[in-house]
């Protein structure tokens, strides 16, 4: 009795401490600044558009998103006709300014070395931004700005001190200024944005969970038969 | 003894059972390995068909442009050389184009949507070379009438891709798919609207 | 009725020419396993699968990798997003490796728990631990191949400790590395090892570990030699036929382990930035230092041994000796009792704070150093050395209770 005590005391304990690891595990990267939660949902068809196109206007002149192509893109983000068929003209006349074929890359025509020149530290790809640096933190981000007069472009960041980007979103920004309730619509945009480049660091995370799902369920039947096979053999031995 | 077989019986079936969902489950577990072969997004993007622009080529002239990297030949084809098409069939192995060669839309005399045009893979159906284009008379033997030459083994091609007989090579020369944007506008490797322009 | 005389025909032939019934006996159907075995005698048939998966989708991924500095990580995105289904494939083999210490760690967890290391099982220990010292490097140069961030500045820091020691240290640097930096030439051999030189040693050593088991027999967690009380016919009253009682029931752990395994891959890969870490989504960029050097979750309680020693030499050999150590352990361990359910309270709770440290450790190593964390760690450093130094003393001291003749259930 006292030896099955103690491996229920050790079990508990040891549940506790891997309970205690699950909010670390919840996290991408920590951050010293707070940031503000974003609302993400890549289901959302229309905001991954609306989020396209404002990448497209306001980043792809110095971000280039090099690992996703055109065509995937609209396939992806419901760029398609009621059969399924990719929109190429409206993909062409929106969203490509680089390029001439639909399944091109995502690049842009600053070479790396005009990049560094200009701006100090050449503007990166921004493909696995949204894995590396965090939802979270490119909304917070993009919605950080100040102006600062010591600063190459007059501006700088509360979450990234003294970044080489300008504020690029500032004349988009501006449409909203004396917007009812305009604080809130440029925070959905920005949420579209960063819903888009989520979306991006990962085409296939809806596709994985949805293939996931059946995986479980098949292995749920598997794990019983194999357990009942085992327990019918098991029965030999006393 | 009842117990006994009962029980042989019952772990027949769970063996077999669990057997099956395993086996459905490794063959599922396989798929992905065997799909990951299949040509990959760029390699389908690379493999795009080839928009090609024919308002220059001079009658009797060869382009060569590149199709999922295979030389594509487009011949604008003389009227002569075209009278010329209908008297070879003696020397030719497949004169009426009964062999798959080609797509329906160029089973016919021509071996072309346009009979001035002519649309070829450039690839000997030999062993691979790629053949010389050749339309002068009697630049190959007494008699030639313009075609193509394989230099690697001698096969012999006539002006609509035709194969003679008596050469290595069995078949004639295959017609890929392609079709007709505008009157000088030919696209290469997708003919879902072939019968192509008039 | 027509098949199986056929069968058997065929078997005859074969067996004629190698030994394959005769190996099928031995070490399957004829194989006797104590009928004991627990929860914890699971992980080695994970850790062969796990192996098994490593090695399939380590050869798919290498279908489609580039491994130079100017393609690798481009090749990895290629792979995520334009080869079908190569998210899985990278998903599985990301996973995968973490899975392997997560399973091997308790793996080896059992044989502390049971004492499967001491005689006459030293020699399957001590293979084990070469075979643990292969997967750390396998693990270590697979991290290179991505060619992110973390993978180039881990490397370039691991690398650099060779150059503590004495006289030779930098030249053995840049020997490793084949570069002044690590580069795109230490990518290149770091791909070779990990691919084909590690993996080939990994599974001789493997074979190896089996066989030198099957010699002796296994343990159980009574720590009773079942070999000891046998029948008749020679068999051990204790013991199972591993064919067909434990392919049954480690068919049966498989696809519980199946159920987590798929569950993070297709759920969690990244795992909160354990097993995919954040700043390993950007590129190698021998300018910029990520904020937070740490290795992957599975090294962090060495490294933090490592950290904890102010002497960059004597970190380095603190280091070493605390995975070389672990060999010593048939040796330090003086009880006369095998497994933990007949030792002593002295014992239980001295091996119980030991687990704490390790735990502690690995925190420690995956956080940035303050003052009061380095603190902790050199109080756990001496506890975790202590932990083996001491054993010669604590286990002889330690009350043990009478172990049986049997198992019993």
């Amino acid at each position: 009795m006292k030896q099955k005590k103690t491996k229920i005391f050790l079990g508990l304990w040891g549940f506790i401490v891997l309970l205690s690891l699950v909010p670390s595990l919840l996290q991408a990267e920590e951050s010293s600044v707070p940031l503000d939660k974003a609302n993400i949902d890549i289901t959302d068809l229309p905001s991954l558009q609306r989020g396209a196109r404002i990448f497209m206007n306001y980043c792809s002149g110095c971000h280039s998103l090099k690992f996703v192509r055109y065509s995937s893109l609209g396939e992806g983000i419901g760029i398609v006709d009621a059969s399924g068929v990719l929109l190429e003209e409206a993909i062409k006349k929106n969203l490509m300014f680089v390029g001439d074929k639909i399944t091109d890359t995502i690049q842009r025509s600053m070479t790396n070395e005009e990049g560094a020149k200009w701006f100090e530290v050449n503007p990166p790809d921004l493909s696995l931004v949204a894995r590396s640096r965090g939802s979270d933190w490119l909304y917070t981000y993009l919605r950080s700005f100040y102006l600062d007069p010591k600063r190459p472009w007059g501006v700088n960041n509360t979450v990234f001190p003294d970044v080489a980007m300008p504020d690029a979103l500032y004349y988009f920004r501006l449409q909203f200024q004396h917007e009812k309730e305009g604080q809130a619509k440029y925070d959905q945009a920005v949420l579209d944005l960063v819903n888009f480049l989520t979306y991006v660091g990962e085409p296939v995370q809806l596709v994985r969970k949805r293939i996931g799902i059946w995986v479980l369920l098949f292995l749920g039947v598997f794990f019983v038969f194999a357990y009942l096979l085992k327990r019918e053999y098991w029965k030999d031995v006393h | 003894m009842n117990t006994d077989e009962m029980n042989r019986g019952r772990r027949r079936f769970l063996t077999a059972s669990a057997s099956v969902i395993g086996g459905v489950g490794a063959i599922c577990a396989a798929y992905p390995f065997l799909a990951s072969w299949a040509p990959s997004v760029k390699a389908r993007a690379l493999g795009a068909p080839v928009e090609v622009d024919i308002s220059k080529i001079e009658a009797g002239q060869k382009i060569t442009v590149a199709w999922r990297g295979q030389p594509i030949f487009i011949v604008r084809r003389t009227p002569e050389e075209l009278k010329a098409l209908e008297t070879m069939a003696d020397l030719l192995r497949d004169p009426t184009s009964k062999e798959p060669q080609q797509p329906s839309y160029a089973d016919n005399l021509y071996r072309s949507i346009k009979p001035e045009v002519l649309v070829l893979i450039g690839i000997c159906t030999h062993l691979g070379c790629v053949p010389l284009y050749k339309p002068e008379a009697g630049s190959v033997e007494a008699g030639w009438e313009g075609g193509f030459f394989c230099p690697c083994h001698g096969s012999k091609y006539d002006m609509a891709g035709r194969v003679y007989k008596g050469v290595p090579a069995p078949l004639n020369l295959a017609v890929p798919p392609y079709q007709y944007l505008k009157e000088t506008l030919l696209l290469i490797g997708d003919d879902s609207h072939s019968g192509g322009v008039a | 009725m027509e098949i199986r005389l056929v069968g058997q025909r065929v078997l005859g032939w074969v067996d004629d020419r190698f030994p394959l019934s005769k190996l099928w006996n031995e070490h399957l159907a004829r194989y006797y396993a104590p009928k004991n075995f627990n929860f914890w005698y699971y992980f080695g048939s994970l850790a062969l699968f796990v192996l098994a998966s490593q090695i399939i989708t380590g050869i798919w991924l290498t279908m489609n990798y580039t491994p130079t500095a100017e393609g690798a990580f481009e090749s990895v995105e290629y792979i995520m997003r334009d080869v079908p289904w190569g998210w899985l494939l990278r998903y599985l083999h990301s996973t995968g490796a973490s899975f392997f210490f997560i399973v091997v760690y308790l793996h080896m967890f059992r044989g502390v728990l049971y004492g499967s290391y001491k005689k006459p099982r030293e020699l399957v220990w001590l293979i084990g631990m070469v075979i643990f010292l292969c997967l750390m490097a396998e693990a270590f140069l697979g991290y290179l191949l991505p060619w992110g961030n973390m993978s180039f500045w881990g490397a370039q820091v691991i690398t650099s400790l060779f150059g503590a020691i004495p006289y030779i240290g930098d030249s053995l640097v840049e020997w490793i590395r084949g570069d002044y930096n690590v580069s795109g030439v230490t990518l290149n051999r770091f791909f070779s090892l990990h691919v084909i030189a590690v993996p080939l040693l990994f599974v001789g050593l493997v074979a190896a570990h089996i066989i030198a088991l099957h010699e002796v027999g296994s343990n159980n967690p009574e720590g009773v030699e079942i070999k000891k009380t046998l029948n008749a016919e020679g068999v051990p009253l204790d013991g199972v036929p591993f064919h067909p009682y434990y392919t049954v029931k480690d068919l049966m752990g498989l696809a519980g382990f199946l159920i987590i395994f798929c569950g993070v891959v297709f759920f969690l890969p990244e795992m909160g930035g354990y097993f995919l870490e954040a700043p390993n989504f950007e590129p190698a960029d021998p300018l910029k230092t990520p904020a937070h050097i740490a290795p992957v979750w599975y090294m962090t309680p060495y490294y933090a041994i490592l950290r904890a020693i102010p002497d960059k030499l004597l970190g380095v050999v603190a280091m070493g000796a605390s995975i070389g150590v672990w060999f010593l352990l048939p040796w330090l361990d003086r009880s006369p009792v095998k497994s933990i359910r007949y030792r002593g309270f002295l014992y239980k709770s001295i091996l119980f704070i030991f687990v704490c440290t390790f735990i502690t450790l690995g925190y420690l190593g995956s956080h940035p150093p303050t003052p009061i964390l380095v603190l902790v760690a050199r109080v756990c450093t001496a506890i975790y050395f202590l932990f083996f130094l001491l054993m010669p003393i604590y286990t002889v001291l330690d009350r043990v209770k009478a172990v049986p003749e049997r198992v019993s259930h």
